[in-house]
């Protein structure tokens, strides 16, 4: 009972150290953030890698889900005569809920796991500490454009995902279950209000840095040689994808509670 | 210039400098010999504040090395990695001039490609690799382009981690030759660390014997051979017989 309880409370003192470690590594990016030197060429190549080269798998996760979502609701409204709340329904979930979430789960698939596998080759190979005999911070050149770029480009993938994923159930709509094109763009554009746009874009930020900053995190911090990399590859990806769910849960609680 | 006093370092365990003391005179050439897992590598990045000692002081000119600007003290070094340790992500002529186009030794574009290009050339490299991405070079040319880097800037202390391993023999008295020449040109202090004795007779006006954390014998590369040190003596005949235990 002992070993037992005490192999318990190695394993809450390990998360807790690793969440310590994680808000530490946060706190110091953004001391970086607001301290010269800046990297631009170095931020301008995340906002490309991060935003730009993202917006295909964004594009088709959002059109298959919103098209997905409208059959849904269609078939489970046909249950009680309420297949008229399609467009309502399509809007109000690709922007408050699936938007956000699978543009953040598919960041941290694509863009968590690529920056982890990166840095951590970087450390392997001892590129890092060739940084740092170059007079070069690596939090500054590697972790910082990184963040900010997650920060900047996440929210408009966010924004893209969900007129995306909108246009899927529109298409679907109209051209399966017989929706006039007109009357359900004119619901979607009536029943979407500010908030519901802004709480989107506000989860895009939070999921951009979540994704980069644990990228970087694993990365920095990854053991030695390829069981090393594959390792902080693989821990980035799960702890991002489990902490963009946590703050999804949280955001929500904050924006729509009352 | 670069002093070691009873140094200390641990990981976990493992105590790997066990008060290393050394001397290396400005404008000479260090060799530090030792057998793999002897501390060697943590003795240079000791200095460079890539890893920090348990204890003791390293001094650079009489100053704490741990003290004072860091980027300013970084300024005085460059440094050859094992592998190259080349930025995969930039052509050639950009890692060559990393420190050109950044923080207080920047300089225009054009001008650090041509330093660069000057020093690819300084290096035995054509021009035409400058614009190559590291990936599409050999190990030798690895190594060159990381030599090239580690003068670009001049610095008046070199440090060289094993700038051999993995090349052919010849390949291996080209990079010698070029260290040599590279320092004894522009004058400054280098620290090699290697196992290749083929190296030591070729880099090194001093040698250092660097074993269980400590410096077993140093001296003049020419009174290596007649030290009468038991520990030197195994190492640089090879024998597996003798005070250093073959399986470690």
């Amino acid at each position: 009972m002992t070993r037992l309880l005490g192999g318990i409370g190695a394993q809450v003192l390990a998360v807790l150290a690793a969440v310590g470690r994680v808000a530490i590594f946060a706190a110091v990016t953004l001391r970086h953030l607001v301290t010269p030197p800046f990297y631009g060429r170095e931020f301008l190549g995340a906002l490309l890698n991060i935003g730009w080269l993202s917006l295909p798998v964004v594009g088709l996760t959002a059109v298959f889900t919103g098209g997905a979502l409208a059959l849904q609701i269609y078939a489970g409204g046909s249950r009680f005569d309420a297949e008229a709340v399609v467009p309502q329904i399509v809007a109000i979930g690709m922007v408050r809920e699936l938007g956000p979430v699978l543009v953040g789960l598919m960041i941290a698939a694509r863009v968590t796991s690529s920056i982890a596998a990166e840095i951590a080759t970087m450390k392997v190979t001892e590129q890092i500490d060739a940084l740092v005999t170059l007079s070069t911070h690596p939090m500054k050149y590697l972790t910082v454009p990184r963040v900010l770029a997650g920060l900047v480009t996440v929210p408009l993938l966010v924004g893209v995902g969900d007129i995306i994923g909108i246009f899927g159930g529109y298409q679907v709509a109209v051209r399966s279950l017989g929706f006039n094109p007109a009357t359900y763009l004119q619901n979607t554009v009536d029943f979407l209000e500010p908030l519901d746009v802004l709480s989107s874009l506000v989860k895009g930020a939070a999921f951009g840095v979540i994704a980069t900053l644990m990228g970087c995190y694993s990365g920095m911090n990854s053991g030695r040689g390829a069981q090393g990399v594959g390792a902080a590859t693989k821990s980035s990806v799960e702890a991002a994808s489990v902490l963009i769910l946590a703050a999804n849960f949280l955001l929500t609680g904050v924006f729509f509670s009352a | 210039m670069i002093r070691y006093e009873d140094v200390h370092k641990s990981f976990g365990p493992n105590r790997v400098l066990r008060g290393l003391t050394l001397d290396v005179p400005r404008g000479e050439s260090m060799v530090i010999i030792g057998g793999s897992g002897t501390g060697k590598s943590v003795a240079l990045k000791c200095v460079l504040g890539l890893v920090e000692p348990d204890a003791g002081t390293i001094l650079v000119d009489g100053r704490p090395a741990a003290e004072g600007d860091r980027e300013a003290f970084l300024a005085r070094f460059g440094m050859l990695f094992q592998g190259g340790a080349l930025f995969d992500s930039l052509p050639v002529w950009q890692n060559v001039a990393f420190r050109l186009m950044r923080g207080a030794l920047k300089r225009p574009r054009a001008d650090a490609r041509e330093i660069a290009i000057e020093k690819l050339r300084r290096v035995g490299l054509t021009p035409e690799v400058a614009d190559r991405f590291p990936a599409e070079l050999s190990g030798g040319m690895q190594k060159r382009v990381g030599l090239a880097r580690a003068i670009a800037a001049d610095p008046a202390i070199i440090f060289f981690d094993e700038p051999t391993t993995g090349l052919d023999p010849i390949m291996a008295g080209v990079i010698n030759d070029l260290i040599r020449e590279i320092v004894v040109e522009m004058g400054a202090t280098a620290v090699t660390i290697t196992h290749d004795m083929t190296s030591v007779r070729a880099i090194a006006d001093r040698v250092a014997m660097l074993h269980g954390g400590i410096i077993r014998w140093t001296g003049p590369v020419a009174e290596m051979d007649t030290s009468g040190d038991p520990y030197l003596d195994q190492f640089i005949h090879g024998r597996a017989e003798g005070p250093i235990a073959a399986v470690r």
